[in-house]
């Protein structure tokens, strides 16, 4: 094979290996960018029952209870504009506090309730998860992230 | 002093750097080659600067002294020792102070250990290393002064984020820009040779054993930090896709390729732009990383910044550098002429695929990465997780597993196909028994990824071993093992994180001390509770038997962690080790009078994501000992033969 055939065969094979990922990484995206929900966003949207999502917002003071098996806990995420009724087995993050940020890994069920398979609080004063930034939280944070500068 | 003494060495370091890069600029553009001579010393002494420097910083860590802001706000006198030692480098300015160091002392290694590489190439990688460290001493010194000091000192300091708490801390961050920044190397080779139309095999030659140990510290810090978050935040994951792990992971894979590819061109000159390419890739992938983690536009545990100006003074370096990068790439890739050529079926177009497989994960992972930072530009806040990564990366690393297994199989230049099926019989006869045994024992029970990654890891595991067969393993070159240890630790690895996400069981119980309960095969006494004190914590631990079939029982421990500077509660998981996998206990809250939540998981063979990734390693070390090694036998050679 000529050298310069060559080169063109190696140079359209890598065209198209990288045009096809690129569809391939925006399919995905478009299917799971919209991986990241607020109650808002939930209800104006609608979310399919099952489909993987997080879910982002503050736990509703006094909406917290726990169930009798000791490791199930009933709780309400709000973002302002909508609550849903969330829940969850397993052992919440330290810092998952009524009144605080919580993003919540996990699917709507058919009933409408969020079954979170995870929960993702802040990892310490510090660490707000991205996507809660911008919304009211703990006064204390805000005190030490000034300090932290 | 001490503080200003590390302040007065890193501004004569800086200087050092401007005059390091006008002595190679003027020794290179006006041919006055007396002026090179002085390059090396001056290299030298730039990294010796820069240690003094840092080991200030260490040292000002180690008395505690308030007096510097940025140990008071990051550490704390009631600190264990090790925790003040690594809170040198677990904050932003230390960690920055870290990355010059690094570079500094790769460019001090450069100057004295480099001597396969051309004398005018060799000065101009000086001046390119010289150039990159100016503007970390400027984003350094003009925006995070590490020395900065504060008054009135407070007494006792803040404490350290007590999730870095951990030996683990102590290694990681190290390991990891010794990687990110040993990259900073090979970009500084693809500079020096582009300037001095010096891109051939000899060149590739002596830029090899730079990316081979710049790859193998990447991947000690990779599997590291990847078997920490495991342990330390007691999740049970070993890989999130968070932000600041695809910071780590891009550049690893642009090292990657780059490694493959810097050895055809070393073996066949052949690949030249490209190589050249993916050196400017691979660290720029580190500098991104760099701007993603530092800048503070994403918040993590790793992203210490909060100032936006710093993040901006990042993203101009990143655009200056890059840029200026790829404009020299495209200026002068004309002058690169072709290398040699070879057929269709052959190891070099073996090592293309696999080139073009890394290369195409990478820019998965970039997008993923940066989307929602684009989208947030707009408005839109949205985040990209493990779904989209797990969907889009997991089938093309898996291809590459394919690629892997039968590369090494094939020639180099040409081979014929009918031969090479023949090779990969054996390796293809096992994965197909695999995928038998497999279909006929779990197969609608666990996920396609899953099956389709211990299907492939058995494959592609006797495939590495292949190059071995028929040959006498004591004469082989120890770069042949190297690579044969190598691609058996990624066969390790992903069977490891098949058979964690295929097989994993978890149980969920709120238990009174007393109770027993059984999970997965063991048997778990929960014997008591009982608040115990550390260093600078108090703690609630757990005390456990754990046994299996009628096996000893084993005590373990597992903690709820209370630390009052910053006061934070951590979770100390306790694990138990077997050869065919890991008990992982959490101790959660109480429940309810006297019921403690707690999580057990069995996760069989989930040490094997991290024996693969150090096996990995491993090869990477052997093949950096018998590439130089074959070196000095022939300095050796010439040697005598000149005595």
């Amino acid at each position: 094979m000529k050298a310069k055939n060559q080169r063109l065969i190696l140079a359209l094979v890598a065209l198209i290996a990288l045009i096809g990922a690129g569809l391939l990484a925006a399919s995905a995206l478009k299917d799971e960018a919209a991986y990241f929900y607020t109650p808002g966003d939930a209800k104006t949207k609608g979310v399919e029952p099952g489909k993987a999502i997080r879910l982002g917002g503050m736990v509703v003071k006094n909406s917290l209870k726990r169930a009798t098996d000791g490791v199930t806990i009933h709780f309400d995420v709000t973002d302002g504009k909508a609550t849903v009724p969330a829940t969850f087995s397993g052992i919440a993050p330290d810092l998952f506090k009524e009144g605080s940020g919580v993003v919540a890994e996990g699917a709507f069920d058919a009933r409408g309730t969020f079954v979170a398979t995870n929960l993702l609080a802040k990892h310490d004063e510090r660490y707000m998860p991205r996507e809660l930034e911008g919304m009211q939280y703990n006064e204390t944070s805000h005190e030490l992230k000034t300090v932290g500068k | 002093m001490i503080a200003e003494a590390g302040l007065a060495a890193l501004w004569f370091a800086a200087a050092l750097a401007l005059l390091q890069l006008a002595l190679t600029a003027f020794g290179l553009a006006g041919g006055k080659s007396d002026l090179l001579g002085a390059v090396r010393p001056v290299a030298v002494a730039q990294g010796v600067l820069t240690a003094i420097a840092f080991i200030a910083l260490i040292a000002l860590f180690l008395r505690s002294d308030m007096s510097v802001l940025l140990v008071s706000t990051n550490s704390h006198s009631a600190k264990p020792w090790l925790y003040k030692f690594a809170g040198t480098w677990g904050n932003h300015e230390g960690s920055m102070l870290l990355w010059v160091t690094v570079m500094g002392l790769a460019g001090a290694a450069v100057a004295l250990f480099e001597r396969a590489l051309r004398r005018d190439t060799h000065m101009a990688t000086l001046g390119g290393q010289a150039a990159i460290s100016l503007g970390f001493y400027a984003f350094l010194l003009f925006a995070s002064n590490p020395f900065a000091r504060v008054t009135p000192a407070p007494q006792d300091g803040q404490g350290l984020n007590p999730l870095l708490q951990d030996p683990g801390l102590a290694f990681h961050p190290p390991t990891l820009y010794l990687g990110y920044v040993g990259l900073s190397v090979a970009f500084s080779f693809a500079i020096g040779a582009l300037l001095t139309r010096n891109v051939d095999a000899s060149f590739a030659r002596a830029m090899r054993p730079w990316v081979l140990a710049a790859w193998v510290l990447l991947t000690l810090g990779i599997t590291a930090g990847s078997y920490w978050a495991y342990y330390e935040l007691g999740w049970g994951g070993w890989w999130f896709w968070d932000p600041v792990e695809n910071a780590s992971l891009m550049p690893w894979l642009a090292a990657t390729a780059l490694l493959h590819s810097v050895t055809v061109l070393a073996t066949r000159d052949s690949l030249r732009a490209w190589t050249v390419m993916l050196a400017v890739v691979a660290f720029s992938m580190s500098m991104v990383g760099t701007f993603l983690v530092r800048s503070g536009i994403l918040t993590s545990v790793h992203a210490f910044a909060v100032d936006p100006s710093r993040g901006t003074f990042i993203l101009v370096l990143l655009a200056f550098y890059i840029g200026g990068a790829l404009a020299l790439f495209g200026w002068r890739v004309g002058a690169v002429r072709e290398g040699a050529q070879f057929q269709m079926v052959s190891r070099e177009t073996m090592l293309v695929i696999n080139n073009l497989l890394l290369t195409v994960i990478l820019g998965v992972v970039l997008i993923g990465t940066l989307y929602p930072l684009m989208t947030e530009a707009f408005g839109h806040k949205v985040s990209v997780g493990p779904p989209y990564f797990d969907r889009v990366a997991g089938p093309i690393a898996l291809t590459l597993m394919l690629a892997m297994a039968v590369g090494p199989l094939m020639r180099w230049r040409r081979d014929q196909a009918g031969v090479v099926a023949r090779r990969i019989a054996v390796p293809a006869a096992i994965g197909l028994v695999a995928l038998v045994t497999l279909a006929l024992t779990v197969g609608r029970t666990i996920g396609v990824l899953p099956f389709a990654g211990l299907v492939i890891a058995a494959g592609v595991g006797v495939a590495s071993l292949a190059p071995l067969w028929k040959r006498n393993l004591l004469r082989t070159p120890l770069f042949t093992w190297g690579m044969v240890i190598a691609h058996l630790g990624c066969a390790v690895s992903v069977a490891g994180m098949a058979a964690d996400s295929a097989f994993t069981q978890e149980k969920l119980v709120a238990a009174r001390p007393g109770d027993r309960i059984d999970a997965a095969g063991w048997t778990i006494v929960f014997d008591r509770i009982l608040p115990i004190a550390g260093d600078n914590w108090t703690a609630l631990q757990a005390d456990m038997t754990v046994s299996r079939g009628g096996g000893t029982p084993v005590a373990i421990h597992p903690q709820s962690r209370f630390f009052t500077t910053p006061p934070t509660t951590t979770t100390e998981a306790a694990l138990l080790t077997r050869w065919n996998g890991q008990l992982y206990i959490v101790l959660g809250q109480e429940a309810d009078q006297g019921r403690w939540q707690l999580r057990i998981w069995w996760k069989p063979f989930v040490t094997f994501i991290w024996l693969g990734g150090a096996l990995i390693a491993l090869g990477g070390v052997l093949a950096l000992i018998g590439r130089e090694r074959r070196g000095w036998q022939h300095k050796w050679r010439g040697r005598r033969v000149e005595a």
